[in-house]
């Protein structure tokens, strides 16, 4: 008992960290946290990686967590340390990513008193979160970091704020275990099984089925993915993923019909608009999916199933609300098919896939690269190659991107066959998330092959986290589709403003080559479509990070396009196509 | 389901830890996603004074009402989410406490009205009286609105705690 009270709040952090099983955190020292800081200094079972500003630790943590399905962890002083990180809390509470972000705090007895670097940190962070807690009593230490650790993995997860005032941090308490269940957070994961077999029916009377995944597959674990890809080949069904859902089914699939949405592919969309039985999983119907909602997927009956009630009937009403747990969902709906002997309307599903086949053969993400020697590089061509060589070399590839045309390329051109492999930024749409999320990446995967498909804009953003990555030598590529150009906006700019290019124009950008010099990276440059191969043998051959700048065509546009207030079925198809769009609306110019 | 795009007015009552930080979290949902908040109490409800009780009256359409339920049953230190209007007969009352200031005739006339609301005089001096009174959101708008005219000063209301009929808990 004596030896336990002797114990200062911020070694009972600390422990409670690593009983929760923490290895990394991410962070950056200040007054407030200078206990736990000394804390650190003393222990070896939890590494600190120092990064260069806090909102970099924050979408460092995500990547972590989104490619381990572990919690990241953060660790920031008080006042401007706490508000750097309030875009990746953000970000995090968007995408679902699990993360527990320690915040320092002037001492209890100044709070509210305006003292230096003093913020009101719950109440900044209360809607940048699931859930925060300030700790006003060193006892309540360790209860409030077991607690952190289950809200922000359990039930839908997302990041946890544990507000630390330095005498908190001080003063010696006894240690807690981790309680066995919370007194008022216990989300539902399994599913109604009444609902299930309500689905079964749905979907084996289906003639026009779809299948429409996101990112909650993801998060319910590499299982969930299984599960899904197990129901879908065992159905036959056309499957479509959100942005977020990249992977969780295998890309190369010929029942993939590629990422749907804004910038999804023809026939995703298409088989949205057309079909009569639509599964989604996981996925939450947001505005960039459904286009404009009075004609989204009209025709259609709906089943949901997803771990937060509040994402079903938000947007669109569905038939078959499922409350469940991804993997937990899909395994019950996987077993009942199975139990029911369910079979399939195979002649009417024969017809659907026709159908698609027809929409296929437009081939909406087709792009024109002139392979003459000198000749400028399509940033889709780009990504592809990348994709292509890094695919031959059989090398673990884990991609983030920062937010944009590049993001939508890399999104359309790179195929992901597994989870856990693709990191960006989907709800938020943060730039700046590629870089340090990466970092994130490549912290968990030191062997893996880490490549942020980025944006020089967006880059810029948070490009002090090269000091990051030379420091612990992580051998990150950053790919930059150069375009000179704050693309997405350009492009709306185009299409929406008259051509109006309005402050979009990259001036005075860095030379990448030497700021990758000045960092203690290796630095590489294409300006020609005959340069690019080997830029990017070279860059997978570095064993060091590199900073890549591509040079490509500035005036590119990201298509397919369902612009703002259009339908699923009023497209913008690219130059290499006939003209089959539908006009912006005044009211989709109001749109984001 | 009902005709999701039809309005409706919700009395939801909430069981929440009693912890600080907890009304923030309620009202920031509200005025972050834009919901409508007619009236709001909450105090402590049980012994060891560790949970309390939120009541909320809204409107909306029966899709935002299930929207604004399934996003307060979410929030971590909420233990229960009941509504009222929906669960079943429910009894809500709230009080208020209405002064109303004047002389001769409508001063006795206020007095009459008041009386006829079975209002309770809890206040007077020669030319005010405060009234007390207790009853269905209506009830309250409708004497407040007779007060109009004679005299009314300042109105303070509590808000609506509302109740399941019968033996239902929340």
């Amino acid at each position: 008992m004596s030896a336990e009270a002797t114990q200062s709040g911020a070694e009972i952090l600390l422990r409670a960290l690593k009983d929760e099983g923490v290895e990394v955190i991410f962070g950056y020292p200040g007054g407030a946290v200078l206990p736990i800081y000394d804390a650190i200094f003393n222990q070896n079972a939890i590494r600190h990686i120092l990064v260069r500003q806090e909102g970099g630790a924050v979408h460092a943590a995500e990547g972590y967590a989104r490619s381990t399905g572990k919690v990241g962890v953060v660790l920031v002083t008080s006042g401007p340390g706490a508000t750097n990180a309030v875009t990746g809390l953000c970000d995090a509470l968007m995408d679902s990513i699990p993360v527990v972000c320690l915040t320092g705090q002037v001492p209890t007895h100044l709070i509210g008193n305006d003292a230096f670097q003093e913020a009101d940190t719950t109440g900044i962070t209360r809607p940048a979160t699931k859930h925060n807690y300030l700790v006003k009593r060193s006892e309540d230490l360790a209860r409030v970091v077991h607690e952190a650790f289950y809200v922000a993995r359990s039930g839908r997860p997302g990041p946890v704020v544990i507000d630390l005032p330095k005498d908190i941090l001080i003063n010696p308490a006894p240690y807690a275990e981790a309680a066995a269940t919370h007194k008022s957070y216990r989300p539902r994961t399994e599913p109604d099984m009444d609902q299930i077999a309500k689905a079964v029916a749905l979907l084996k009377s289906a003639k026009r089925p779809m299948i429409y995944a996101g990112g909650g597959v993801i998060n319910a674990g590499p299982e969930a993915s299984a599960l899904l890809t197990e129901f879908t080949r065992l159905t036959g069904f056309p499957i479509t993923n959100t942005l977020m859902g990249l992977g969780c089914y295998p890309a190369s699939d010929p029942q993939f019909l590629g990422m749907l949405g804004m910038h999804g592919t023809y026939e995703a969309n298409l088989a949205m608009h057309g079909c009569d039985v639509l599964l989604a999983v996981g996925a939450r119907f947001d505005d960039r999916i459904t286009g404009r909602l009075n004609a989204f997927s009209q025709g259609s009956r709906k089943i949901h199933i997803d771990i937060d009630s509040s994402s079903i009937n938000k947007n669109v009403p569905v038939e078959v609300p499922i409350v469940a747990d991804a993997a937990k969902g899909l395994k019950a709906l996987l077993s009942a098919w199975k139990a029911d002997d369910a079979k399939v309307d195979a002649p009417a599903i024969a017809t659907w896939w026709r159908q698609i086949d027809v929409w296929r053969a437009k081939d909406s993400l087709k792009f024109s690269q002139d392979m003459k020697p000198g000749s400028v590089i399509k940033p889709q061509y780009a990504v592809q190659r990348l994709y292509e060589i890094a695919r031959a070399r059989k090398q673990e590839v884990f991609i983030t991107t920062e937010v944009g045309q590049h993001q939508m390329w890399a999104a359309q051109h790179f195929k992901f066959e597994l989870p856990n492999r693709w990191m960006t930024s989907g709800g938020l749409g943060t730039m700046g998330y590629g870089l340090p999320a990466a970092m994130g990446v490549q912290i968990a995967h030191p062997d893996a092959l880490v490549v942020d498909i980025a944006g020089e804009a967006s880059t810029l953003m948070n490009i002090q986290e090269l000091g990051t990555i030379a420091q612990y030598k992580l051998p990150v590529k950053v790919f930059i589709l150069n375009n000179e150009y704050m693309g997405m906006v350009r492009q709306w700019q185009e299409l929406l403003h008259g051509g109006r290019y309005s402050e979009s124009y990259s001036a005075a950008l860095p030379d990448f080559v030497k700021l990758a010099d000045a960092f203690h990276a290796k630095g590489m440059r294409a300006t020609s479509v005959d340069q690019l191969d080997d830029v990017i043998i070279a860059m997978l051959d570095c064993p060091t990070a590199v900073i890549a700048d591509i040079a490509v065509d500035p005036t590119e546009n990201c298509f397919p396009m369902i612009p703002s207030g259009a339908a699923h079925n009023e497209m913008i198809l690219g130059p290499e196509h006939e003209s089959s769009g539908a006009a912006i609306s005044d009211a989709g110019m109001a749109l984001v | 389901m009902s005709d999701p795009m039809s309005t409706r007015t919700a009395t939801i009552s909430v069981l929440v830890d009693n912890e600080a930080g907890v009304l923030a979290r309620v009202t920031g949902l509200f005025s972050g996603r834009g919901y409508n908040i007619d009236s709001l109490t909450v105090a402590p409800v049980d012994a060891a004074g560790e949970l309390s009780r939120i009541n909320i009256v809204t409107s909306g359409t029966s899709m935002v009402i299930e929207q604004i339920k399934a996003q307060l049953d979410r929030l971590v230190p909420v233990h229960r989410v009941a509504d009222l209007s929906l669960e079943g007969p429910h009894v809500a009352r709230e009080m208020a406490l209405v002064k109303v200031v004047g002389t001769g005739e409508k001063r006795v006339e206020a007095l009459r009205i008041a009386d006829t609301f079975r209002a309770r005089v809890v206040d007077t001096t020669v030319e005010s009286f405060v009234f007390e009174l207790t009853g269905a959101t209506d009830k309250l708008d409708a004497f407040i609105a007779l007060m109009q005219d004679l005299g009314l000063a300042e109105v303070s209301r509590t808000g609506v705690a509302a109740l399941a009929r019968g033996k239902r808990t929340i």
